[in-house]
């Protein structure tokens, strides 16, 4: 293994689509080293990203907008003095992955690009409405986070690309999100479902929504049908249960020990009435 | 399979060692640097008992490659006594008999020392969430908690 330690993207590049065999890029490596260390996944090439100037930022914009380095670990995301004020769902999210020292190093660009379905980071990230900037030997291109993966394990990425950086939209006004995903024990455990809601009200009323799957089908999915279940109400009970429905009609999970097929469609819709209330009621109070 | 030389500071100490780019910080750590109270319980991050802080931040030095060292700051175990002079949380953990292989102690310490310097007061809860990737498997953890509390309030006391 040829371990590499750029000081550009372009340089990251190079590197990439000048190697034999597998390349890895490596941020936080809770992940990469894992498949490393089981003999899953050896890389021939492995790209440390962290010496690329930036990569460790985290940027409010003058527009509201955020730009997020990829190598900022959870807890420096967790730590940000506002980043949470604005995107708590997003922060709640991260952090629930791993550990302490998970915590130290993972990044919510690896957790995109390992391609889980069952990511927790990746349902809070798509509902932001984020995208990423992808750079690779043809230049740049932007990229919808929910135009990333493809199915477990896999991204749209093409072998000699590399994500740069992370865009969220600007925040804007009366609007919040949340995350919760549903596992066995309180801590430190793979999502069964996942689910995240970024909302914006109008008085009391939704007006713009997005609801997002995690774990419930081969990758995770935004679910128009349930954002259009609440958007132009208030979230009463019967927008509730028309959410669930709507979200239950997506669900295409897997049946193994963590949970029956039937079992996370019916979690599904619980945590997303679940979710939707927690970002509605985030959003009442925001500013 | 080309070895690199690497330059960093473990425990306040220069240190320089050349490893293969595949080696864990915990491989160099004890194999290479001679430094064994960092330990390997599970090798994937799930267990805590190579906990170490790379800058100042708690990670698993199983999870951390040992070229990733360079010009870093180390702290390990070694590095929590001073000279024959234990550390308050150590001092603690004995008097609450709060280990029995004694396997997870290292990462235990490092980890609540960690959480000690940047919360004075930590709830217990706060303890519990802070070590919750430091897995023992003979105490049942109280013990080591009512340990953390202790020492936390030995440490406040000091000021």
């Amino acid at each position: 293994m040829k371990y590499h330690k750029p000081t550009s993207f372009k340089e990251a590049v190079a590197l990439a689509e000048g190697a034999e065999g597998v390349t890895r890029f490596l941020a936080g490596g809770t992940d990469v080293l894992v498949q490393l260390r089981l003999d899953i996944v050896t890389p021939d090439t492995l790209v440390d990203m962290k010496a690329i100037a930036g990569v460790k930022d985290i940027t409010r914009n003058e527009d509201g907008s955020w730009d997020i380095g990829v190598a900022v670990s959870g807890a420096e995301m967790t730590e940000h003095p506002t980043l949470g004020k604005e995107w708590p769902g997003l922060v709640e999210a991260m952090d629930l992955i791993g550990s302490t020292q998970v915590q130290g190093r993972a990044t919510l660009v690896g957790n995109l690009c390992n391609g889980s379905p069952a990511a927790d980071s990746v349902p809070a990230l798509m509902a932001t409405g984020a995208v990423v900037t992808v750079e690779g030997k043809n230049g740049t291109r932007q990229l919808a986070v929910a135009d990333v993966p493809t199915g477990p394990g896999k991204t749209s990425l093409a072998a000699h690309e590399v994500i740069t950086n992370i865009h969220i939209p600007p925040r804007g006004q009366n609007a919040a999100d949340a995350y919760e995903r549903f596992i066995p024990r309180t801590e430190m455990d793979i999502a069964v479902v996942g689910c995240a809601v970024n909302l914006r009200l109008d008085g009391d009323k939704i007006v713009e929504a997005t609801v997002v799957m995690g774990a419930v089908a081969p990758t995770i999915r935004i679910v128009p049908d349930a954002a259009k279940a609440i958007i132009g109400t208030t979230l009463d009970d019967a927008a509730k249960d028309k959410l669930a429905e709507a979200v239950r009609a997506a669900c295409q999970p897997i049946d193994d020990k963590r949970g029956t097929i039937e079992f996370r469609v019916h979690v599904a819709g619980v945590l997303a009435k679940r979710v939707a209330q927690t970002a509605y009621d985030r959003a009442r109070t925001a500013h | 399979m080309s070895n690199q030389a690497v330059s960093t500071t473990v425990n306040g100490d220069p240190v320089q060692f050349v490893c293969d780019p595949r080696e864990t910080l915990l491989d160099v750590l004890r194999d290479r640097i001679g430094l064994t109270g960092s330990k390997e319980g599970c090798g994937t991050g799930d267990c805590g008992a190579c906990s170490v802080t790379v800058d100042g931040r708690l990670v698993c030095s199983c999870l951390v490659l040992g070229v990733e060292a360079e010009g870093k700051k180390i702290e390990t175990v070694e590095g929590i006594a001073e000279g024959p002079n234990l550390h308050v949380l150590q001092e603690k953990i004995i008097e609450h008999a709060a280990l029995q292989c004694g396997i997870c102690t290292p990462g235990i310490l490092v980890a609540a020392k960690n959480l000690l310097e940047k919360n004075t007061n930590p709830t217990e809860t706060e303890i519990r969430y802070w070590l919750a990737g430091n897995l023992c498997r003979c105490t049942g953890y109280d013990k080591i908690v009512r340990a953390v509390q202790a020492a936390a309030e030995d440490l406040r006391k000091a000021g």
